[in-house]
């Protein structure tokens, strides 16, 4: 994974107005373009921004969407919200970790698969629901997790 | 478009898009929600377009992708106008009969149409099948009918008309008692009266005020404010500005999780057009009176649901709570008085408006008025969004609307108010839905969560698990939550692997009342809810865990095991060959064993075995039969010994 350049960030905190309350919808931004958070991003964004450092590793260690580590070229989502918990999601998040070996925030070590557990897709008449990329994949049994994996290369 | 500067440019301006809509003209809309997307609206959407192309029809049908209709079990849905008919389940291969037969033919075609389980009868109209007829869709009712990327389409059902009324008809004040006479309480949660909370800002010092959407829908299983979001956008922005208008506000903010893209992308354009309309920005319709919106996405935080949690997360910092001696209708964002209400709550401020607080309080309860959308999901035939007048038992909820419970299971509770409610038992389904109602029956209404359980849900399971939630969420700040979960979580998880002792119970008890007096912020306060309620009506249950090491519902991983009766089993092989784990020994003809060691208890072996034979079988609380001897496996067919 290409890091993103300090120019690219440089617009990113420009189109904010380099406001410091803007910090979380920035760090977002570059979230989204980048899939983590590298150091020399988050130093950039301290500088331009005139926050502490410490206090952009509290916000991003503080929400969810954020990750200070690479993730994997497919992000697979297994939803824990509780309609899918009482249809099941347990068995199939048991079965995803045991075929891929991480485990919800791991990616694993030639970067294939990241896993995230969520807690509402919002797509309750499909439960349980795992998401890869994006893709839904709804109704799913321990059984047929493997099968759908296996499509993803 | 030209920005509309008076309340008669707005009424020329609604006359011209009706007059140019021909009401006769075909018109196809199609779910287009987050929900339905998931199951393939996108494709249909692309083949619809493709197909009324190919026919020659260009120009002739118009197509509209619609919010949510709230049918989310029968997704993709269609609604053929001006007819009505509509149809369920639809997949792209459907199309090209929809569009010749219905749009060019005018014909129903049955076999798409939603068939009534109980009398086999095929419903024609929306109105007419079972789910939606015994709802009463206020606030929801819109979305199936506008595109949420559309403006016109909403100014064409009589929208911002509510907000030419206060600007030209109403000064502050009279909105604010028309609301507080209304009797309109918070959707989010607490069900705060939301006139109170205006007044207290309005009569707050300071020139700088803000209002606010609380979108960050988090509990789990709960996304109604995602579909009123995503379906009608223009209803939420005119009830904020509205209220804006009422407490002397210029500047409005929307918290809505990024995780919801679908919602903060129509957000995003509704904005953009009301801006160009001038429903936004200065000197809105030229009433003199200026209000902008500014989105901000929330990063994923359940605590920043709270109201002073979410103000800080949009200050830029951690969103953690603050203590709220003053309330943060006084002082809010950056210390400004704010007034912040959830997504529901601001999208009933139009229909007030404009029906009147009479009308709406004739609505609902003596003490909850209006409706109020509930998602009923989980251990439920019809999975979905309903809106229902406050004061329907959960009974009909469940039953009437909701279909009862899928195959033949045994209703066992219902979970109310996410993660901070609790469970509701089968000899509390009379009770009337309402904010009171349901905080006496030891859960509370949230934000419309509904979470049907059956049998199979073990309940000690559904305490852990939220407990596991909150844990997880607590945003650390004060002890008795952070540390006091922590220890609940431990005790729950012992409790569910066979490893509780005796006197958990009350150790839990304990840790749930300290925390419920002690925590900051309602996340904590009403954390232990889950535990409380559950031990209220199931205790039972609990004591098998413990006692017994014995889970009831079969649930729980640690305490079930899975066994093949050999008198049952045919050895067809297909458990073997499906069994992630490889802990099934078959082979042709010889019984099928399970080997415990090597079994990580996936279930997958009891949902692969036919049910004709149902040789699979789940057991907790009692010692695994032992297998059978080697030289009885082998299974002679009698047809064969002939």
């Amino acid at each position: 994974m290409v890091d993103m350049d300090i120019d690219r960030i440089d617009q990113i905190i420009d189109k904010h107005q380099g406001e410091a309350s803007s910090l979380i919808q920035v760090l977002l931004e570059i979230q989204s373009e980048n899939h983590w958070l590298p150091r020399e991003a988050l130093q950039r964004i301290s500088e331009r921004l005139e926050v502490p450092l410490t206090r952009i590793q509290h916000v991003a260690t503080f929400y969810k969407a954020f990750s200070l580590v690479p993730k994997g070229k497919h992000e697979i989502h297994i939803c824990m919200g509780t309609a899918c918990h009482v249809r099941g999601a347990t068995r199939v998040l048991d079965t995803v970790q045991g075929l891929t070996g991480i485990k919800p925030g791991e990616s694993d070590l030639d970067l294939k698969f990241s896993l995230e557990t969520v807690n509402c897709l919002g797509c309750c008449a499909l439960g349980p629901v795992m998401e890869i990329d994006g893709k839904t994949h709804g109704k799913m049994a321990a059984g047929e997790t493997a099968d759908v994996l296996k499509s993803y290369e | 478009m030209p920005r509309i500067n008076s309340s008669s440019e707005l009424e020329k301006f609604r006359k011209g898009i009706l007059s140019d809509r021909d009401p006769k003209k075909p018109c196809i809309t199609l779910c287009s929600g987050s929900a339905c997307h998931a199951t393939g609206s996108g494709d249909v959407a692309a083949s619809i377009e493709a197909e009324i192309e190919k026919q020659g029809l260009s120009g002739k049908v118009d197509v509209r992708k619609t919010g949510c209709h709230g049918f989310c079990e029968r997704g993709p849905i269609i609604v053929n106008h001006p007819e009505k008919s509509c149809y369920f389940q639809i997949t792209p291969e459907d199309v090209p009969e929809i569009v010749s037969q219905t749009v060019n033919d005018n014909k129903v075609v049955e076999r798409l149409l939603y068939t009534d389980p109980d009398t086999d009868e095929k419903i024609t109209y929306e109105s007419e099948i079972p789910f939606y007829k015994n709802q009463e869709r206020l606030v929801f009712g819109s979305n199936g009918s506008i595109d949420p990327k559309s403006i016109n389409d909403y100014l064409a059902i009589g929208g911002y008309s509510a907000l030419e009324k206060v600007l030209f008809q109403m000064a502050p004040e009279q909105v604010l008692e028309e609301v507080k006479k209304s009797n309109l309480r918070g959707r989010g949660g607490g069900g705060f009266p939301a006139g109170r909370k205006w007044e207290e800002s309005r009569n707050a010092p300071g020139d700088m005020k803000y209002v606010i959407v609380n979108a960050d829908e988090g509990d789990p299983g709960a996304y109604m404010d995602r579909s009123l979001l995503e379906g009608n956008p223009h209803s939420v922005l005119e009830g904020l500005m509205i209220g804006a208008y009422a407490i002397g506000s210029q500047e409005g903010y929307v918290y809505v999780r990024q995780e919801y893209p679908l919602a903060v992308e129509n957000l995003a354009i509704a904005i953009k057009q009301a801006e160009e309309y001038g429903f936004l920005g200065e000197n809105i319709l030229g009433s003199g009176f200026n209000f902008k919106v500014i989105v901000h996405k929330g990063a994923g935080a359940f605590v920043c649901g709270e109201s002073s949690a979410l103000m800080t997360a949009l200050e830029g910092r951690a969103g953690e709570p603050r203590p709220k001696y003053v309330h943060t209708a006084i002082k809010g964002v950056w210390d400004n008085p704010s007034v912040l209400n959830n997504v529901e709550t601001w999208a009933n401020v139009p229909l007030i408006i404009n029906k009147g607080a009479d009308w709406f309080t004739q609505i609902g309860t003596e003490k909850s008025k209006g409706t109020k959308i509930f998602s009923l999901v989980g251990k439920i035939t019809n999975t979905g969004l309903v809106e229902v007048p406050m004061g329907m038992t959960l009974r009909d909820i469940i039953y009437e609307i909701g279909g009862g419970i899928p195959d033949g299971k045994k209703f066992k509770a219902v979970q109310t108010g996410g993660p901070s409610g609790g469970c509701i038992p089968e000899n509390l389904l009379d009770l009337e839905v309402g904010f009171d109602e349901l905080t006496q029956a030891g859960s509370m209404m949230g934000s419309g969560g509904m979470i049907v359980m059956d049998e199979d849900t073990c309940m000690v399971d559904v305490a852990r698990y939220f407990i596991d939630f909150l844990t997880d969420e607590s945003c650390g700040k004060c002890v008795p939550c952070r540390e006091g979960l922590r220890q609940m979580l431990k005790i729950l998880t012992n409790i569910t692997a066979g490893k509780g002792n005796e006197g958990d119970i009350e150790l839990l008890e304990e840790l749930g009342e300290v925390a419920k007096e002690a925590s900051l912020c309602a996340l904590g306060t009403s954390a232990p809810n889950p535990f409380l309620s559950t031990v209220r009506y199931f205790r039972d249950e609990y004591e098998a865990h413990i006692k017994q090491k014995k889970c009831p519902a079969l649930s729980c991983k640690e305490l079930i095991a899975y066994h093949i009766d050999p008198d049952k089993c045919q050895a067809c092989m297909i458990c073997a060959r499906k069994c992630p784990a490889d802990a099934v020994d078959g082979g042709k003809k010889k019984i099928h064993i399970i080997d415990q060691e090597k079994c990580t208890k996936c279930g997958t072996c009891l949902e692969v075995c036919p049910t004709r034979f149902g040789a699979v079988l789940k057991i907790s609380g009692e010692p695994v039969p032992l297998p059978i001897p080697e030289e009885y496996r082998i299974i002679t067919r009698k047809s064969k010994e002939k």
